[in-house]
Formats: structure tokens, C-alpha cells, sequence
């Protein structure tokens, strides 16, 4: 590689991470001002936790981040157990009347624009509670039916990439020594796979959590998530409490990128070792 | 399982079978994977089924462990139709070419899998674990993980797990594959002691000739969905019953011919790609003036500088190509005719004055070294 | 002959037996998410479909029913194409979906020409490096997207940071209006779409066999020259996708054009939002949506057919 190519990978990656991150930044440092005004730095008051307190205060976000926390939870989990039921049934079923629609129904919500999958489940909503009186009216509920819908998609293709690298012939092995396929499913192929479904309901989680547009078509008046009410706010403008709320955010799944990094690290050294170990003490 | 001496021994052919396979066919679609296959295998044999790539042996074998249903004919272990038994339900164990240890269990779960599936109490788990890695000299591994073992452990492991439950047939598929050369001929007498010592019938799936030599008692040669020719490693080396089987076991000579002699104790061929006539000293169940194959192996040959005295079986030729391997030298020798015979001389000296390139030298076999097939 | 019977219909009874419970098994393990899939994906699809057909009306929901008992054992289907018809002539929804169309092709470009060297970068830096690179990469994605975008409107305000560097720079003697503007749209667009970029084009790259490099460099090839000449075509499945994935969701978003756009920044997901919630005009939304969805169909199968030809041809 010459110098000069490197030069122009190096600032373009300076230049990617800053656009990246500045603004994230930006938040954080001014979730410490103590002006109304946002992006007026008030140096003489600031910095200061006064939108920390008021937030912890609020008990509108409080009420909305708790919703947002059950109704993703319940969504991550629900997609994951159905996700990996399609995933594995478009994994290891390669024949089966109707496999095309189901490929094309398991990965169709990832591409469709969140505008329309959220349209036609409000419109299935109302059909539904027509013609069999339920749902009544829109709350927690649809809006976890309508999350699961779509996150089930990415959970199908984290679950379905991890399951093709799992060697079938451990799962005809287990069968083989007398496990019963249902046995050979919990005491083999999950625990093969569970990275993959720990992977898929944090992404589940995540989409849930932050969905906006999809949430905004199906949820009722006395279901307002997160997403919605910080939307709503910050509609009108910046907003400093909304810094503080997002310094919190960003903290926090930091944290959790930061520990997934060091235990990824740790363990593909330790495997390193593992592998050197094993192979030194061939005679 | 008792294992005396007599039990070990090849059961005659008066009685009944241990393993019958009984006019066996698998479909994959339009495609014929195994083609009306019967075999018929004693207890306490190591069977070895022998095939290029796509012959079927691998389908043969996956039926034998449940894993495909058979679209024809049946499977008899000990007597029992086990055709349409699932395989977790068959007394049937397999050793698998990757090994398929279970990457997040230790040894010792991976060994006792298959009996905790049959509810053994703990206690007889543990001791019968801890029997058998004594047996594959595993002893003190118990705790590792899969990818904490070598190659050559990881093998043993997979045998001990396919032999913990004492299968009635052990079916194993190329068991030696993954393994390097040097450690492979350690482990295939290995393997052969073991079976010996516990007495489970081996059912081996191998492309590998060498592997099913020296492992098998009888092998079966298997091309396109079928069994060619079943038998012994010498009398599948030494008298092949088809031009495949020849050409597919070791090295050999391949030419065509035409009967010209043919009496019930010789016969004389005559064979215009060696510009002259082959004895052979039996009968050949053939007409008179049929085509034939004759098949002669690299080693069957003897070379010399001067000519030997007999009349039959000399051929003169020009070396055109030397390979010395150590134990012995391989030769291309050319004859006059353009055909290339391939030889092979050991090497008995070691100060020797060997055959040089463009040397012309004589060549000379036995009236039993030739094989003559007829398809 | 009997008995050849009897075996055979013993066998048929085994088969039954043996494979009845994983019939079942797989049988659950089809159905269950499938009939999820069809019941909350699939059919909300054909109402949409059935919606886009019908006349609006003054009622809940707001759509006339297509097909009507009309008496005398007789159904009656009545198909609107009023919908299409007044979307395709309306000049408003045309220049939204072609603004949405261009907003979204120039975001995915400009994602593409920082997102690639970014790849790069990440995926030939040494080890521990790349993971932790890697790992910011993701951060973003797994940080609120709201709350993302929400970052550039207090940057890009009136009296936001970059006006203020820009003033006390002496670059411009007024804030610049850089909120609510198209600038905003198509920076909230790069901004938030460029982890997708950059995530397929780094597996792409990080799986490309540095050897070939190598062996071009032996035969005599320029590194600028071996780039475009090995490292890209190579890492073209990585470029298809990422501006897909880029593409795709930028054409019907609703959230940045909402928030970083001024009131004329038209594009279509926000112009069905608004028929939706604004207009409540539901047949008229839903045949938006099905264009959309038919214009977003074309271009994938489009980018299939292209991909399918290279594969062939290589």
C-alpha cells in the first residue's frame, strides 16, 4: 500500500467517524447547558445536571420510556421464538407447498418502507375489529403485534445465517445416539444457535424500541411510546431535556457495545489459546 | 456383550446373517442413488463399502442409520426388519466423517449423550464413560472441549461416543479422512484392535482403497448405486471380476484381447496393443475368439537387462520414465507397439546399478499374473 | 403372496408411526409463523390492495365497501380506479415520488463514495483495531434514530454551532438557513442510512483475498489502478447491496424529510402520511402506497436481473 492511498483511506475514515459522531457529541455536551435556548452555550450557569433532574421529574417520559421498554421486550421476545421457527423451517425444510411465499413474506417487511407496512396494519386492525369485534380500538397490544411483524424479518435472517453454519450432521448425531427430534432441537441446535438469538432479540429490542413511523399508525391515545413522545416534541424544536434523554441512551448502549467488545475480544483470544493448546500436544 | 472367541470368528455361511440387506433402492427424485443392493454381513465383521464420489456408499450407509428411508427392499439387523425405524430408535451407531462432537459439551457429555437418552442411571454413566475413554486411551480429558483436542483425540472421542451405548452394528463413515498421513496408519490398528476387543460389527464407508484394505475383513466395491464385487482385500486385489474393480484398486495394466487359445487348464491371448500374445495358466469361462480385458499390475512384472529364457510373457521395451519412491522404483516402459506399461520393481539392493533413461530393457511375468475379465 | 401383503402394509403402518411425530413437529414449525406472517403481513397487504379500489366516504373507516349485496343472491364489485387515476394526474404526487426518487439515489451515492473508503479502512486495519472500528460502525445503528436525526436540528439551527463557527469565521456575515432546507433532508439521509453502507461493503472487502492485490502488484499494476481494476469488481455484491439497503428505506422515509425539511420538501412517505392522518383520504393513501411499493419492487427485481446477468457472464 503507498503512502499516499493510505493517507486518503486514513482522513476518509477521520472524516466518516467525525460525521458520525460529532452530532452525537454535539448532544451530549449541550444536554449540560443550562440555557432554554439549546445551542446558546450559557457559560455562566453551565454545566449542569438541571435537565437530568427535570427529566427524571417528567413523569409524561417516565410513563412513555416504561410502555416503550415492556412493549419492545415483549416484541423481542415473541419475534425471536417465531423468527427462529421460520428461520428454521426455511433452513432445514428446503421442500415444503408454499416455501417461495414464505421466503418472500419472512424477508419482504425489511425492504418494505415502514410508511406502508404501518398503513396496511392499521387498515388490518380495522377490518379485524369489524368483522370480529377485536382489536377495540388500538393500544400496547397492536403495537407489539406490528413490531413483532417486522422485526420477526431480521431475526429470521440473523437466526437463519447462524443455523446454516451449524453442521447437520450434530444434529443427525444426537438423533443417531437416541434423542428424539424435538430432544435433538432444545439440546443441540438451540444451543448452537442461541448467540444468534441473543443477537436477534437485541436487534428486536432495538427496532422496537425506536420505531416511530409503524407505532405512529397502530398505537391509541393512551399508548404513547417513547419514540412518539419525543417525536412529537422535538417537532416543535430542540428541546434540552431531549439532549439529556438521548446522553442517556447513547450511555447506555455504549456501555453494551463496550462490553460485547471486550468480551468478543477475550474470547477470540481465548480460542487462540485453545486452539494452540490442542495442537501442541500432537506427539 | 460377550465376546468370546467363537462369537468373533466369521459365522459360517449355514447361519443366519447378522446384518441382511435385502434388495435395498433410494430414490432422489429421477435420480438412482442405490440400485437394488443386497448384502449380507456375520456378526463381529468389519465391512468396508469402497466407491469413487456419488457411488451410493454414503446413501448405503445413511440408510443403514435411519437418516434416509429406503424407497425399496428392507434392512434386517439381528433379525429385525428395522426399515422404517427412526434412527434414535435403532441399535445402530455412527462414527461421523466431521466427527459431529458437540462443540459445547466436554468429552465426557459428548460420551454419555447417548446413554442419558436412554435414562442409565448416573452412576453406570459415569463408569461406563469413564470405561470406555480409558479404552481410546482418553483418560483425564473428560473436561476438555472438543476444540481443545487434537485431530487424532478428537477421532477417539467420536469412536467412544458411537461405542458407549454397544451398538449391534457400528457404522463408520471414512473414519480416518481428517486425519494425517503418519497418524492415520497408527489409528487403523487401532481401530482394528478395538473392534476386535468388543466384538460390535464395523460398517466402513471409505474412497480411500488403502484405508479399506488394511481395516476390512471383506470389502464391497460399489459404482452408480451398486455393488460390484464382494470380497476379501486379496481376492479383490488379486482377481477382480470386472474391469472397474481392476482399475479401481491399486495400479494396473489394462489392455484388450481376443481368445485365440482356449483349453480348460490355459488359455493364450492375443493382444495387439502389447504386440504379442499373454498366457494364462486356467480357464477362462468364455467363447472361443470373445473380446477380453486383460488386467496386469505394476508389480506382477519382472525387469531385466538381458533376455530371460522363457518363450511366454516376454516383451521388450524402452524406459521412458523413472520414479524412484524409496521402497520401490516405478518405470514407464514403451513398447515397440506405442503402448506404455506401467512398472513397478522393488528395490532390494542398495547398491544397485538401476535402469537409466532410453535403457531397453526385457519384461517378463508369471503365466498366473494376468487377470482376464470379461466385462 | 399374503404375506408380501401383510409385510407391506405393516411397513406403511411404521412409515406412519415413525415419521408421525416429526410430521407434526415440522407441521408446527411451518404454521405457526406462517400463518403470523399471512395473517398480519400478507392480508393487510390485499386490504390495502381492496382500499386503493374503493371511494372514499364519510364514515369509519372512511371507505366505501367494494363489494356490496346488492339483492337477489347477486354481489356487486365495484372497482375505483378514480384513485390511481387522480394520483397518476395529479402533479403533486408526481413530483413527490420523482423528489423522493432523486433525494434518495443522491444520499445512497454520497453514502456510497464515504462509506466505501470507511470500509476500507476498517476492514484492512490490523486486528484489534477492526473489531473496535467495527463496533463503531454499529454504535450508531443500535443508538435512537429519532434522536439521531434529532442531533443535526440543533446543529444546523439558526443559532447552532456551524452557523456560529461560520459567523465567527467571518465566512457569512447572517446565519445561513440551514434547517428545514433539502441540504438538511440529504444530510439526515447520509447520516443516518451510512452504517448500512458501510456494514455490507465491509464484509465484502474484509473476505476479499489480499493475494490477488499482491499478484496484481507482481504483474506490474498501479495500487490506484489495482482498485479499480481488482478490489472493486470484486466487491461489487457488497456496493449492490449496501445501496439497497440504503435505497430502499430512503425512498419512503417519513422521519427526516418530517424533521430536517422545510414544508416544501415533498416526498412521497410523508405525502401518504399526511393523506392518511391529514386528509384521512384512506383509498387515496393506500393507492400511494401501492405505487410506491410497485416503483421500490421494480428496482429490486431491476437489481436482481443486473446481478443475475453478471453472475452469468462471469
Amino acid at each position: 500500500m503507498t503512502g499516499r492511498r493510505s493517507f486518503f483511506v486514513l482522513s476518509a475514515m477521520v472524516f466518516g467517524f467525525a460525521f458520525l459522531y460529532l452530532p452525537i457529541l454535539s448532544m451530549i455536551v449541550y444536554s449540560f447547558n443550562a440555557s432554554r435556548l439549546v445551542t446558546v452555550w450559557d457559560s455562566a450557569h453551565s454545566p449542569t445536571l438541571a435537565w437530568y433532574v427535570e427529566l427524571f421529574h417528567n413523569d409524561q417520559v417516565l410513563d412513555a420510556a416504561r410502555l416503550s421498554f415492556r412493549i419492545a421486550a415483549v416484541n423481542a421476545t415473541g419475534a425471536v421464538i417465531l423468527g427462529t421457527l421460520a428461520a428454521f423451517a426455511l433452513e432445514r425444510y428446503t421442500r415444503f407447498r408454499g416455501r417461495t411465499l414464505f421466503g418472500l413474506l419472512t424477508t419482504a417487511p425489511m425492504v418494505l418502507p415502514e410508511v406502508i407496512t404501518g398503513l396496511s396494519l392499521l387498515l388490518l386492525f380495522v377490518a379485524l375489529d369489524q368483522a370480529v369485534g377485536w382489536p377495540s380500538g388500538r393500544d400496547a397490544t397492536t403495537i407489539t403485534i406490528a413490531h413483532m411483524t417486522f422485526s420477526l424479518a431480521y431475526v429470521v435472517v440473523v437466526v437463519q445465517s447462524r443455523l446454516a453454519t451449524v453442521d447437520r450432521s450434530l444434529e443427525e448425531a444426537a438423533m443417531d445416539l437416541g434423542a428424539r427430534p424435538w430432544k435433538v432441537f432444545f439440546v443441540i441446535t438451540l444451543p448452537l444457535i442461541a448467540p444468534a438469538i441473543a443477537s436477534g432479540w437485541v436487534l428486536a429490542f432495538i427496532l422496537s424500541w425506536d420505531d416511530i413511523v409503524i407505532t405512529s399508525f397502530v398505537s391509541g391515545p393512551g399508548s404513547t411510546t417513547l419514540p412518539q413522545l419525543v417525536f412529537s416534541k422535538v417537532r416543535l424544536g430542540v428541546s434540552p431535556d431531549i439532549n439529556a434523554l438521548a446522553t442517556i441512551l447513547v450511555l447506555i448502549v455504549s456501555v453494551g457495545v463496550a462490553i460485547l467488545g471486550v468480551y468478543m475480544m477475550r474470547r477470540d483470544r481465548r480460542r487462540a489459546r485453545d486452539a494452540q493448546a490442542a495442537f501442541a500436544v500432537i506427539p | 456383550m460377550s465376546s468370546s472367541p467363537a462369537e468373533r470368528a466369521p459365522a459360517p455361511a449355514a447361519t443366519a446373517p447378522y446384518v441382511r440387506i435385502d434388495r435395498l433402492t433410494k430414490r432422489f427424485g429421477e435420480f438412482v442413488a442405490v440400485n437394488q443392493v443386497s448384502l449380507e454381513i456375520p456378526r463381529g465383521e468389519i465391512f468396508c463399502l469402497l466407491g469413487g464420489s456419488g457411488c451410493g456408499k454414503t446413501t448405503l450407509l445413511r440408510m443403514l442409520a435411519g437418516f434416509e428411508v429406503p424407497s425399496e427392499g428392507a434392512i434386517y439387523i439381528d433379525g429385525v426388519d428395522v426399515t422404517q425405524v427412526p434412527p434414535y430408535e435403532r441399535p445402530v451407531n455412527m462414527m461421523f466423517q466431521s466427527y459431529a462432537l458437540f462443540p459445547h459439551m466436554t468429552v465426557a457429555q459428548n460420551v454419555a449423550f447417548g446413554l442419558r437418552q436412554d435414562s442409565v442411571p448416573r452412576a453406570e454413566i459415569e463408569a461406563r464413560v469413564t470405561e470406555m475413554l480409558a479404552l481410546v486411551q482418553l483418560a483425564g480429558y473428560e473436561k476438555r472441549k472438543p476444540h481443545q483436542l487434537s485431530g487424532g483425540q478428537r477421532q477417539r472421542v467420536a469412536l467412544a461416543r458411537a461405542l458407549v451405548k454397544r451398538p449391534k452394528l457400528l457404522l463408520l463413515d471414512e473414519p480416518l479422512g481428517a486425519l494425517d498421513k503418519k497418524l492415520r496408519e497408527q489409528t487403523q490398528f487401532e481401530l482394528v484392535n478395538l473392534q476386535e476387543k468388543l466384538g460390535v460389527t464395523f460398517v466402513i464407508v471409505t474412497h480411500d482403497q488403502e484405508e479399506a484394505m488394511t481395516l476390512a475383513a471383506r470389502i464391497g466395491v460399489m459404482r452408480a448405486g451398486q455393488i460390484l464385487q464382494v470380497g476379501t482385500p486379496t481376492e479383490i486385489y488379486e482377481f477382480p471380476n470386472s474391469r472397474f474393480v481392476a482399475d479401481f484398486i491399486g495400479s494396473v495394466n489394462m489392455t484388450e484381447g481376443r481368445l485365440v487359445d482356449d483349453a480348460p487348464d490355459h488359455v493364450r491371448i492375443d493382444c495387439p496393443q502389447l504386440g504379442g500374445t499373454v498366457y494364462v495358466d486356467h480357464g477362462v469361462s468364455s467363447p472361443p475368439d470373445a473380446q477380453v480385458s486383460v488386467a496386469i499390475r505394476p508389480e506382477k512384472f519382472q525387469l531385466s537387462r538381458d533376455r530371460p529364457p522363457q518363450q511366454d510373457n516376454l516383451l521388450s521395451g524402452v524406459v521412458t520414465g523413472i520414479a524412484y519412491l524409496g521402497d520401490v522404483t516405478r518405470y514407464l516402459v514403451r513398447l515397440p507397439t506405442g503402448f506404455v506399461l506401467k512398472v513397478t520393481a522393488p528395490n532390494v539392493f542398495r547398491h544397485e546399478e538401476r535402469l537409466a533413461h532410453d535403457e531397453t530393457v526385457w519384461i517378463h511375468w508369471h503365466a498366473s499374473a494376468a487377470v482376464v475379465v470379461t466385462r | 403372496m399374503n404375506s408380501v401383503a401383510g409385510t407391506g402394509l405393516a411397513r406403511a403402518v411404521g412409515r406412519l408411526r415413525g415419521s408421525g411425530r416429526s410430521a407434526i413437529g415440522r407441521w408446527f414449525v411451518i404454521a405457526v409463523p406462517y400463518f403470523w406472517l399471512a395473517l398480519f403481513f400478507l392480508v393487510p397487504f390485499l386490504i390495502v390492495l381492496k382500499i386503493a379500489f374503493s371511494n372514499i366516504q364519510l364514515s369509519m373507516p372512511p371507505v366505501e365497501p367494494i363489494v356490496t349485496w346488492a339483492g337477489d343472491k347477486v354481489f356487486q364489485l365495484r372497482l375505483h380506479f378514480s384513485n390511481f387515476t387522480f394520483v397518476f394526474g395529479d402533479d403533486l404526487y408526481r413530483a413527490a415520488f420523482l423528489n423522493s426518487l432523486q433525494v434518495a439515489g443522491i444520499s445512497t451515492l454520497f453514502a456510497l463514495l464515504i462509506g466505501y473508503p470507511m470500509a476500507y479502512g476498517i476492514a484492512r486495519a490490523p486486528g484489534t483495531w477492526r473489531n473496535i472500528l467495527f463496533l463503531l460502525v454499529v454504535l450508531p445503528f443500535f443508538t435512537s434514530f429519532l434522536l439521531r436525526v434529532y442531533a443535526w436540528m440543533g446543529l444546523l439551527g439558526r443559532n447552532g454551532p456551524i452557523n456560529g463557527v461560520l459567523l465567527k469565521l467571518g465566512i457569512v456575515a447572517e446565519p445561513l438557513q440551514l434547517l428545514q432546507t433539502d441540504f438538511a433532508v440529504y444530510l439526515g439521509m447520509v447520516y443516518s442510512y451510512l452504517p448500512f453502507m458501510v456494514l455490507p461493503l465491509y464484509t465484502a472487502i474484509e473476505k476479499l483475498d489480499l493475494t490477488l492485490l499482491e499478484a496484481a502488484a507482481d504483474l506490474g499494476c498501479r495500487p490506484t489502478k489495482a482498485f479499480f481494476k481488482i478490489t472493486l469488481p470484486l466487491t461489487k455484491e457488497g456496493v449492490f447491496a449496501g445501496c439497497l439497503l440504503v435505497f430502499i428505506p430512503a425512498v419512503g422515509e417519513y422521519v427526516i424529510p418530517a424533521l430536517l425539511g422545510g414544508p416544501d420538501t415533498l416526498m412521497i412517505g410523508r405525502v401518504v402520511w399526511d393523506e392518511f392522518f391529514g386528509n384521512r383520504d384512506w383509498p387515496v393513501a393506500s393507492a400511494l402506497a401501492i405505487v410506491l411499493l410497485v416503483i421500490l419492487a421494480g428496482f429490486v427485481l431491476l437489481l436482481q436481473k443486473v446481478q443475475a446477468r453478471e453472475k452469468e457472464a462471469a
